[in-house]
């Protein structure tokens, strides 16, 4: 009993130790530091997905990129764009962006009618700006600014925060309601807009696969830092310079 | 034709100088445009030729980087526990590791327009931000950023950030486990490692 209690304190006085110099450490180094308690888990989860991807969802983006011509590519890319302003106007509104939450609803107006359902980004030509928002961002802007990282098959990076927010996003989203008369169309339109995004990350693959001295953390830090990106709606404030 | 050839060699140089001296966002714009301009007439780069892709840029973009300084930002806090001869072998692998898996992204191109955000700087500004953002045919523009700091020969770029990714410290969390697990001189290996895996595929595209 003792033992363990003095291991314990042992321990717990490491422990302080090693906080204490981290908090000493903390205004030299200024950086963030990643919250991945979860590491385990999620790297089983990125092998799982590596595994999946390389032996169905690759192949079928590939084939997808290699026999859709550019322009229908475009028209598919440019049809879930304006599904996705809906969730911009939305979480644009939560937000508090009202001017954003503006500019999005009158490019829905325009690309869903002028744009034929959304075929064609005809609102951008205009330069009506998107702004890109969704739950996971509300939800930092509303003060959940801090969240570990999670990996999920298929549906890849996330952290709990942006999870949740992915939850939410799937139930304002219209794909999922307009068409649910017809589950059939409306499971093709989720498969062919999932298929779609895959392609359009395929020519990062191979920078991926270069760059990395581990993929699992280069994806994880890469998901972290675009995130922080798109919560301060692409002007984060500046982590301090180990130099300096 | 020894005047000419020193005219020759004057306004080269007098030129390089001035590119050197010029405004941060004057001196990205003008070697992106340039860069630009050559894979939009060379076939072969289009074509996927990586080798000439990274001969480009060694060219015409490397001189306008700080190496030392983007390593650092790289390695953190452990920089400062690297040895002067570490740090340049640190720095030496790590631009190469950089030039060629980023020279890559040169060869899809040719139908890419940059577009440059407005630029505001002070006078005594010696660190600045430059945005722009790519433009692609039938995909989300992509935000591209690039951080300089000022010397007496010019400005130099010592971070890019690719749609809020910035390629420097993105490597922090992988660069640190590696100095954890088998020092300084481990990290330099484990570069040096990749490179030469590179290097190796490199030369399989050459040889089909």
């Amino acid at each position: 009993m003792t033992g363990n209690f003095m291991t314990w304190k042992r321990r717990t006085s490491i422990g302080c130790l090693v906080a204490g110099m981290i908090a000493l450490a903390g205004p030299v180094l200024a950086e963030e530091a990643v919250h991945d308690p979860l590491e385990g888990f999620n790297r089983a989860m990125f092998a799982v997905n590596e595994g999946l991807d390389m032996v169905i969802v690759k192949p079928v983006a590939q084939v997808y990129d290699f026999v859709v011509p550019l322009p229908a590519k475009a028209g598919v890319g440019d049809f879930f764009g304006n599904i996705a302003d809906v969730r911009n106007v939305l979480n644009n509104t939560l937000q508090g962006k009202f001017a954003d939450a503006g500019t999005d609803l009158g490019r829905l107006l325009i690309n869903s009618t002028i744009g034929i359902f959304g075929l064609f980004d005809v609102a951008s030509e205009l330069g009506l700006e998107k702004h890109d928002e969704d739950f996971g961002q509300t939800l930092a802007v509303w003060g959940w600014d801090d969240s570990n990282f999670l990996f999920w098959p298929l549906i890849g990076p996330r952290t709990v925060r942006d999870t949740g927010g992915w939850v939410v996003d799937v139930y304002t989203d219209p794909t999922w309601y307009t068409l649910n008369k017809s589950v059939a169309a409306r499971n093709s339109l989720v498969a062919l807009r999932f298929v779609d995004v895959r392609a359009s990350l395929l020519p990062t693959d191979k920078v991926v696969e270069e760059a990395a001295l581990d993929k699992y953390a280069y994806v994880r830090d890469a998901y972290l830092q675009r995130r922080r990106n798109q919560i301060f709606d692409g002007s984060p404030p500046r982590l301090e310079d180990v130099l300096d | 034709m020894m005047k000419k050839l020193i005219a020759l060699v004057f306004a080269t140089l007098f030129a390089s100088l001035a590119l050197a001296q010029e405004a941060p966002d004057v001196l990205v714009k003008q070697v992106t445009e340039e860069v630009l301009d050559i894979v939009r007439k060379d076939k072969s780069i289009q074509n996927g030729d990586a080798k000439k892709a990274i001969d480009l840029v060694d060219a015409k973009v490397i001189p306008h980087f700080n190496f030392q300084h983007m390593t650092a930002l790289a390695v953190g806090k452990d920089w400062r526990k690297a040895s002067p001869q570490q740090q340049q072998q640190l720095a030496a692998e790590f631009k190469t590791l950089l030039v060629r898996t980023y020279s890559n992204a040169l060869t899809s191109y040719k139908d890419h327009k940059v577009v440059y955000k407005p630029f505001r700087m002070n006078a005594g500004d010696s660190d600045v931000l430059v945005r722009t953002e790519v433009q692609q045919p039938g995909n989300k523009p992509v935000q591209l950023d690039y951080s300089l700091e000022k010397f007496d020969a010019g400005w130099k770029v010592y971070d890019v950030n690719v749609a809020g990714i910035s390629l420097v410290t993105n490597y922090r969390e992988q660069f640190g486990q590696e100095i954890r697990n088998s020092g300084i001189d481990g990290l330099i290996k484990a570069i040096a490692t990749k490179n030469k895996s590179l290097e190796g595929n490199l030369a399989k595209a050459d040889g089909k």
